[in-house]
């Protein structure tokens, strides 16, 4: 047996440098990759992960990067000081790379033919037809249908799945002997991501090709590496076989990673509450128009009869993959979104009431977005984010009561009083999310809508959010409607749940019976395709 | 990105705080950061500084003494009108101060007078020179004097603050259409939209200069009516900006929040939108003022443009091409046509970068 590691990184650091300012990217990384592994690289965002992965292939841009230490062993050469006409002719025949976005990883203009085709003739050096036959060859192989048909096809007309299986047909076309995956599965729905996995395993066993596979997702890399390795700031705080550092964890961050995973949060759902908000029959059908006069001649049923119950001072949560209806549900139920069916809200039908008779109304529903970066006006001071909604409900406060709320809430969202005058951009990904909640939470609403407000944010920080999210809900008897894809975080903070597939609800009921016996095909589905953390089931 | 928070709740990172001086309220910090384009902080103060100093154009350069001192009273032509007559002189009208005989009455005896620093309005004829006219520089005339003898220092410094002047107005009115215009359509979108696009289709595809030329001929020429005319048509081309910020600003999530939070049509296009899609606005604004200078210029040289006594920048290039070997006539206006743009750009791009709040 060859002991010789298929890639040896040792001691890399990697510098990115603009006019003002040197970053320490990656700080005195090494680690092995040996042949037929999968190896994975964890960490938060900022981490170094990704920067340490392009490294090995040389990808960044040559004017802002330097190495000041450390070399990249393959075949005993060292990458980093290859040229860059050598470092094409490895980079696709023996490393290859996959990326997340599938969408902007394919070029649109040109059919996935030309492409494929492209890359095999550039690398195998072999003719057209022999090139057409292993890319129809490797295109069954990642388990496209109809390959023939489909190979004429433009990025646009596959789905997101379909689309990373093309660029893994793309990827192992030359038969690399590292294939490294950058978030492989992180814009994709989880059954999705469950079959990718599935097939990138298989295939590696079939080339015997290591994988190095760089993910945010604790969960994923358990199920699916051998070995891992923890980065935190540019640094590898722990690396070992994936058993060991799972259950073993010596480094202070991987168990503060570990402890990350959202737990239950909320206490079972109580019988006696109040009726908050009650939808029933609510539907949202878009119609296909043709033709000139716009004949209607189909229609796209984005929510349908839909009845949903939310009581006060608790939390539903919706969940299910892309395209299932749940944000139009959630905005039809707040009024953002026209609908059809009744809404009651506290005994008020609001389902009847014009947009000027509901703005009054608009402080009680509150809504919480996903992206914080594009939820929060850009040239707006915090202090005037926070204050706008006081400024139209609360007429009657002066400048000076109105700054004391401002503070007061501040506080309760725990960031300190110097963020009054600063703006959005000069905050982190948690630290906006917590200037959004602020924002809906001064009002004193009854109900808050919240649209993936976590899906953005890294494992520690999502964390901290829910819990907040619980400490205010506690405090302020909030009611919430969690609207999540991750069935870990609506576990972990909702009292009932409702599944959504294709507009409809395909079922319901309290958070544990809906985790333990479900009843559903899809909802089993879900369940087994989210990877749970299973001690705690038990 | 994201960047990587810190694991304990203290929220603020204490990287992030060394960027800015925190006490600092928003119009502060605009200001701050106007002073850092150190071209641009220097380029506002000399043009204001040349501007103020145009807007009083008739006590620099006139003339009529600004103080005369006439049989132990006080009399201030430039402001008041005084009979020849009240000066012991011989006619009813007006006294000419630039007579001798005048001139002779009012600084002999004890009497005196308080002249501009360039004894010439815009419209003096100057018999100075005992050359042809236009004549060089000279120690009465400091730019010399265009082909009817008037003063090119005084045409130059009345010139300037009309052309200033018609190209803030110009701007001021065309930008406000062009903002309005183009809320509107991106706002609403749909129908609204689309009627809008056509009209403007049809509107913009007016000859415009046709109808300058023809409306110069109907009406009186004056620079009300070039306002009114350029303005007509100056606005298309910032709707445009403007309406593609609005469609995709709209649609953001910080809009969709601001509904939720109960706010008005009007208060989310002015409070949210608004301030969001003034970067195309902010960035044509320097382009547009030069534009609207180049503009009046450039009629003006055509004949187009104001009336023929008016001091125009155009006029006075116009003359130069016609009397090519008299330098100091296209040399000095291109001088301060130059000047004035670039200080224009300089303030423009710093102004930007005031504006553009994710600068530190």
């Amino acid at each position: 047996m060859n002991h010789q590691p298929l890639i040896r990184v040792k001691n890399l650091s990697v510098n990115f440098t603009t006019a003002d300012e040197t970053v320490e990217a990656v700080k005195h990384v090494s680690f092995d990759i040996q042949a037929g592994q999968s190896i994975a690289l964890v960490g938060e965002s900022g981490s170094g992960k990704s920067v340490s992965a392009l490294s090995i292939l040389n990808l960044h841009e040559a004017s802002h990067v330097n190495y000041p230490s450390g070399e990249v062993v393959y075949q005993q050469q060292n990458l980093l000081l290859k040229s860059e006409a050598e470092m094409r002719r490895i980079r696709g025949r023996d490393i290859a790379m996959i990326f997340q976005e599938p969408m902007s990883s394919l070029n649109p203009v040109y059919p996935i033919e030309k492409q494929m085709l492209e890359s095999i003739m550039l690398h195998q050096r072999v003719d057209r037809s022999a090139a057409l036959k292993l890319a129809l060859d490797m295109l069954d192989r990642v388990g496209i249908p109809d390959p023939a048909r489909q190979i004429k096809s433009f990025p646009h007309m596959l789905s997101g799945g379909q689309r990373q299986r093309v660029m893994i047909a793309m990827a192992l076309s030359c038969k690399p002997k590292l294939l490294i995956a950058d978030e492989p599965t992180t814009a994709l729905d989880v059954t999705i991501q469950k079959q990718i996995l599935e097939l990138l395993r298989k295939l590696q066993a079939e080339f015997n090709m290591s994988v190095l596979l760089i993910s945010h997702d604790l969960n994923l890399v358990k199920h699916y590496a051998d070995y891992v390795c923890v980065m935190n700031r540019g640094e590898l705080v722990e690396q070992g076989d994936i058993q060991r550092v799972f259950e073993h964890a010596q480094h202070p961050y991987t168990r503060h990673l570990l402890a990350s995973q959202p737990t239950q949060l909320v206490s079972a759902s109580n019988e006696a509450r109040q009726t908050l908000l009650k939808g029933s029959n609510i539907c949202v059908y878009f119609a296909v128009t043709k033709g000139f006069f716009k004949r209607k001649v189909d229609e796209i049923r984005a929510v349908d009869q839909v009845d949903i119950e939310l009581r006060q001072g608790e939390t539903l949560g919706i969940v299910g993959e892309s395209g299932s209806g749940k944000t139009t549900l959630g905005m039809s139920l707040l009024r953002l979104q026209s609908s059809t069916g009744e809404i009651s809200f506290n005994g008020q039908r609001l389902d009847a009431l014009r947009e000027s008779a509901l703005r009054p109304l608009r402080k009680e529903f509150q809504v919480v977005f996903q992206d914080p970066f594009s939820s929060l006006s850009p040239r707006m001071t915090v202090e005037q984010i926070i204050g706008e909604g006081l400024q139209i409900h609360y007429p009657r406060l002066d400048a000076a009561q109105r700054l004391q709320r401002i503070k007061k809430v501040l506080a309760e969202v725990d960031m300190d009083e110097s963020a009054l005058w600063r703006y959005p951009h000069e905050f982190s990904g948690g630290q906006r999310q917590r200037i959004a909640i602020a924002r809906v939470v001064i009002l004193e609403p009854a109900l808050i809508l919240l649209d993936e407000p976590t899906s953005a944010l890294d494992v520690s920080v999502q964390k901290q959010v829910l819990e907040l999210l619980v400490r205010l809900q506690q405090r302020h008897q909030l009611s919430y409607l969690f609207i999540s894809h991750d069935l870990n975080v609506i576990r972990s903070i909702s009292h009932h749940i409702m599944v959504m597939k294709q507009g409809r609800v395909v079922e319901q009921g309290d958070t544990r019976t809906l985790f333990t016996q479900p009843q559903q095909a899809y909802t089993r589905e879900l369940l087994s395709a989210a990877m749970l953390n299973h001690q705690q089931h038990d | 990105m994201i960047t990587p928070e810190s694991t304990t709740p203290a929220v603020i990172d204490p990287a992030e705080t060394v960027t800015a001086p925190t006490h600092m309220s928003p119009g502060q910090r605009a200001w701050h950061r106007f002073r850092a384009n150190k071209r641009g902080y220097y380029s506002l103060w000399i043009f204001s500084f040349v501007f103020v100093l145009s807007l009083f154009a008739e006590v620099i350069s006139n003339d009529k003494p600004l103080l005369v001192h006439y049989q132990d009273e006080y009399y201030f032509p430039v402001f008041k009108f005084y009979k020849e007559t009240d000066f012991g002189g011989d006619f009813e009208t007006e006294a000419d101060y630039q007579d001798e005989y005048v001139r002779e009455i009012l600084t002999s005896n004890g009497n005196w007078m308080i002249e501009p620093l360039n004894p010439f309005s815009y419209t003096t004829i100057s018999y100075h020179s005992e050359l042809a006219n236009p004549a060089p520089p000279s120690e009465y005339n400091v730019l010399g004097t265009d082909d009817r003898g008037r003063d090119v220092m005084a045409r130059l410094i009345y010139g300037f603050r009309l052309s200033i002047l018609f190209a803030i107005s110009l701007t001021i009115v065309g930008t406000a259409i062009g903002i309005l215009a183009g809320m509107l359509q991106g706002y609403f979108g749909g129908r609204t939209d689309l009627f809008f696009q056509r009209f403007i289709e049809i509107w913009g595809s007016m000859p415009e200069l046709y109808l300058l030329i023809i409306f110069a001929s109907i009406f009186q020429p004056s620079i009300w009516l070039l306002i009114v005319l350029l303005s007509l048509f100056g606005w298309m081309g910032l709707s445009d900006y403007v309406r593609a910020e609005f469609l995709k600003g709209r649609n953001l999530d910080y809009v969709k929040s601001a509904r939720a939070l109960g706010l008005s049509n009007s208060g989310i296009m002015f409070r949210h939108l608004l301030p969001n899609s003034l970067t195309p606005v902010i960035t044509f604004l320097p382009f547009r003022i030069s534009g609207a200078i180049l503009a009046l210029t450039s009629l003006d040289y055509l004949g187009l443009g104001v009336p023929p006594d008016t001091p125009s920048l155009g006029e006075l290039l116009s003359q130069g091409k016609e009397n090519i070997s008299a330098w100091w006539l296209s040399l000095s206006t291109f001088g301060v046509l130059v000047g004035a743009l670039m200080m224009l750009i300089f303030i423009g791009e710093a102004l930007r970068e005031a504006l553009d709040t994710r600068k530190s």
